[in-house]
């Protein structure tokens, strides 16, 4: 199965997106708290984009692809055309320092990498793709 | 969408967080935490029974006032999470940092117990 939603670069969309990767998986048998964590990377995923590739610019679009090749394996792609945001070259920050510093951001991309099994970059039609996937143990 | 509710109980600031937290309403908790606090609650309880999400911009309000909190001696217990939202907290070993509680008087007991 396959599934596409489009969606400004605007905070206010995340929740649109939360909805449409609940609605998109919810004949896979997904446990709820793995379902919750999922919406949660996708939506942290997004969030980054928004902020840190498109500066929050709602007529910025980025498309969101879900893959489910066979049942339990969850591909999930957001497509754009920003300035590349690599969660990859983040390191995440303590949480020592993040108390400290007094910084609010920093934990999503923790989230992701705990979450996703895989989180990868390419490069597809002059387009950035980051590829995050899943797979559910039954 | 969140809504925030705050009310008093026995020297207590209760702020019941109604809804979800995401990127674009983590400012409602961090305003709401901000005001008890300038308006000198001794003791924060942050209701989570009607917390339905949370994500790392929620997250983060909770961290980024664990210091100044800790050097006022205000303790800020949370309370009531779902299982779903108790799950984020917990991927990032941030239920070690924070102080979490089942239900409102449990809560409460370990709020007196810190202001102590």
């Amino acid at each position: 199965m396959n599934y596409q939603y489009n969606i400004g670069c605007s905070l206010s969309n995340l929740k649109g997106i939360r909805e449409f990767v609940r609605h998109s998986l919810k004949h896979e048998g997904v446990p709820e708290i793995e379902m919750s964590a999922i919406v949660l990377a996708l939506d942290e995923m997004c969030s980054n984009l928004m902020i840190h590739a498109h500066h929050c610019n709602p007529d910025h679009l980025l498309e969101l692809h879900i893959e489910i090749p066979k049942k339990g394996k969850l591909i999930f792609e957001i497509i754009d055309d920003g300035s590349v945001f690599n969660i990859n070259d983040f390191h995440e920050p303590e949480l020592d320092n993040l108390i400290h510093q007094k910084r609010k951001g920093g934990l999503g991309i923790r989230l992701v990498k705990a979450i996703m099994d895989n989180v990868e970059y390419l490069r597809r039609d002059d387009k950035n793709v980051c590829r995050l996937t899943k797979e559910i143990k039954s | 969408m969140v809504h925030i509710k705050r009310i008093q109980e026995e020297g207590a600031d209760i702020i019941a967080v109604i809804g979800e937290i995401d990127a674009s309403s983590s400012i409602e908790l961090d305003l709401a935490i901000a005001r008890s606090v300038g308006e000198g609650f001794r003791k924060i309880l942050i209701d989570c029974t009607a917390l339905e999400y949370i994500s790392s911009a929620g997250l983060g309000v909770f961290m980024s006032y664990i210091e100044e909190l800790r050097d006022k001696n205000i303790p800020l217990v949370l309370f009531g999470m779902k299982e779903k939202v108790a799950n984020t907290f917990s991927i990032l070993g941030l239920a070690d940092l924070l102080h979490i509680r089942q239900n409102k008087e449990e809560a409460k007991s370990l709020a007196n117990e810190l202001s102590v």
